[in-house]
């Protein structure tokens, strides 16, 4: 069942390998749901996170990814469920007393306050004393490349001073989980790209267990250890950056993570893990797993990323198709191919610049062939996900 | 490169309107402040000779004593009380659901639309059912009712502005309910606080119709003494107190702008 992602570490037969599993837990949710009056922000949701994870909610807005991180933060209750901190329940836990350290897209910086009252904020607010703030906060101002900017307001800094502010607080109260929500989003793109680097370098340092939350797949792909992406309050697939490409669960994740094109196929037949479709003029192989439940005989989309077409001869091709607009990217050329025979929509091929450069102008008939590579297929029509 | 007249002529014309309507602004007090220096006993514009013995009048008036202080009283009373009751319902109508919400805000918001006089005369009536009809507790609800509004207008507007993230990171960061509200939320809402007091106290000092119904001899605020001195007498003292009450209310508005800056007690610049 998708609801319910298998863990491996966990499922492991030997107690041994288990308890040592439940002892790297940082955060654990168990069948959490959530509501808003009648609409489901949250719809059971499992997850584990190891210690010094880093863990990546990824989805379009409004899929529950920041409901499931505030009911982490406890600034949400759930409505079923239970949330687990290092092994311990905090489902009833305050958000004051659960050691999380969160970042908001806005940094939401105490405006009234300068950098180091700031800072100081968390150690204050939990009693510790005068010297040892001030030598924690000069040590995490350090680390953040803030010192000398101790008296600053918050409004006087630049958006990328404001974000190490804002993680300098959040950590320097060495949380147990600390919370990312869209941190990068407010920032320019090369300053995102730097923050990124800075960001998973620090949290690498520290191992401190993260559960990051954002839109952008390509940010989550670079930073995570693995990714949750999620859909109309769902969990889809919890799986590390590299098998969420080449091996999506369903049709929402593979078209959510990196490109492809969908082409109409046959299911021929089951043999053990695997299915054999028939697409075109050729036959393919790909996991069994996705077609839970299809006939033999029935209909199925093929899905297809762009490197995994080939040119072929048109004697062996298992597709004819007409190039509709091709676009040079200087490494590689991304072509627009019509496949009258197999897909409704233009199918996007990727080529090297060396192999597309014998290629005639838009209009060429070419033939296409398709790799065996990670391949993957879905029922067809299924409820749009 | 001449501009076309009709250009010109439109940039006068807003110019003037804009003179003009700052002239209806201020030609009133200017006029009032002008006569009150007058030196005969007439309420006439402009005056012959200059002096300041209306101030003198106006200043030893017995009735006009009393009247500032008990207006003073009224104010500093009804103005904290207001502030008080108004931040609290502002805060729960900002942050909380439930049934009924609206009609507590619209009740709460109905001395805007209830004429002063119809407040005054109906706590009258149930005042003097309880025989309180001559005690300054009176004054005091019924300005508490009427500036009600105001304060919970301007709290409300700053709540609406206050960013809850910043609440919630002080909440992850450790800090219980109560130090949430102390450390973040209240400072934060200052300017909303400050800005409704004043108006909270600028209004109550200059109520008039319903203090008319609710005030007694005894009780009477500064605008009523001065009605009562105006059915009597029409002499420059009338200008000379107005001018008076013009500048405590002037001090009020310049010492507020020294400690917050106006823009901000206004509610027209962003409060952060």
């Amino acid at each position: 069942m998708l609801s319910r992602p298998a863990d491996r570490a966990a499922e492991a037969p030997a107690d041994v390998a288990r308890d040592e599993a439940v002892r790297q837990e940082a955060v654990r949710l168990d069948g959490v749901s959530k509501r808003f009056g009648t609409s489901v922000a949250l719809d059971q949701a499992w997850l584990k996170i190891g210690r010094g994870e880093f863990m990546t909610l990824l989805g379009p807005s409004g899929c529950g990814k920041t409901t499931l991180l505030n009911l982490v933060a406890g600034f949400l209750g759930p409505d079923e469920g239970e949330i687990f901190i290092d092994n311990a329940l905090v489902t009833d836990v305050p958000a004051y007393a659960r050691k999380t350290g969160i970042v908001f897209q806005n940094y939401a910086l105490f405006p009234h306050m300068n950098v180091a009252t700031n800072v100081a904020y968390g150690l204050k607010a939990r009693g510790v004393a005068k010297e040892d703030i001030r030598t924690r906060v000069a040590e995490v101002l350090a680390m953040m490349k803030l010192t000398g900017f101790e008296d600053r307001r918050p409004r006087q800094l630049s958006g990328g001073q404001q974000q190490r502010v804002a993680l300098a607080r959040a950590l320097v109260i060495q949380p147990k989980v600390l919370l990312l929500d869209e941190p990068f989003s407010a920032l320019d793109k090369n300053l995102r790209a730097s923050m990124q680097v800075e960001v998973k370098e620090i949290q690498r340092r520290l191992g401190v267990t993260t559960i990051f939350v954002t839109h952008d797949q390509s940010e989550a792909l670079s930073l995570s250890d693995r990714i949750a992406v999620m859909s109309g309050g769902r969990i889809c697939q919890i799986d590390t950056p590299e098998r969420l490409y080449r091996k999506p669960a369903d049709r929402f994740v593979a078209s959510f993570i990196g490109e492809g094109s969908l082409l109409k196929g046959k299911l021929v037949r089951l043999e053990g893990d695997s299915a054999i479709i028939a697409v075109g003029s050729a036959t393919v192989t790909v996991p069994a797993k996705p077609l839970d439940g299809v006939e033999p005989g029935s209909q199925v989309d093929l899905f297809i990323r762009p490197e995994h077409f080939h040119l072929s001869n048109p004697a062996e091709a298992a597709l004819d198709g007409i190039v509709a607009a091709s676009i040079y990217q200087g490494d590689h050329v991304d072509l627009y191919i019509d496949v009258p025979q197999a897909s409704a929509a233009r199918i996007h091929m990727r080529l090297s610049a060396r192999e597309a450069a014998g290629l005639a102008g838009n209009g060429t008939k070419i033939g296409i062939g398709i790799g065996s590579e990670d391949l993957v297929a879905f029922p067809e029509n299924r409820s749009q996900t | 490169m001449a501009r076309p007249l009709s250009h010109r002529v439109m940039s006068f014309a807003g110019r003037a309107l804009v003179v003009a309507i700052l002239g209806f602004i201020i030609l009133p007090a200017f006029v009032v402040a002008v006569a009150s220096f007058n030196e005969k006993a007439l309420l006439s514009f402009p005056p012959q000779q200059l002096s300041l013995r209306w101030f003198y009048n106006a200043i030893n008036y017995k009735d006009f004593q009393s009247g500032f202080y008990n207006g003073l009283i009224v104010m500093l009373a009804s103005s904290f009380l207001a502030l008080f009751v108004g931040a609290a319902f502002a805060y729960v109508i900002d942050r909380y659901e439930f049934r009924g919400k609206n009609v507590i805000e619209g009740l709460l918001l109905a001395p805007l639309v209830v004429p002063h006089f119809t407040v005054g005369l109906g706590m009258l009536i149930l005042a003097a059912q309880i025989g309180a009809a001559r005690t300054f507790s009176l004054v005091i609800v019924c300005h508490v009712v009427l500036v009600l509004p105001f304060v919970l207008r301007s709290v409300y507007i700053s709540l609406r502005n206050l960013d809850q993230r910043l609440e919630l990171a002080a909440a992850s960061l450790g800090a219980k309910p109560g130090r949430v509200l102390a450390t973040v939320t209240l400072p934060l809402l200052m300017p909303g606080l400050v800005s409704g007091w004043l108006f909270a106290a600028i209004l109550s000092f200059n109520e008039f119709t319903a203090s008319l119904f609710v005030t007694v001899q005894r009780t009477q605020t500064l605008p009523v003494a001065m009605y009562n001195y105006v059915r009597e007498y029409a002499d420059p003292t009338m200008a000379a107190i107005s001018v008076i009450f013009i500048v405590v209310t002037a001090t009020l508005l310049a010492l507020a702008n020294s400690f917050l800056g106006l823009g901000k007690v206004l509610n027209v610049e962003q409060a952060r």
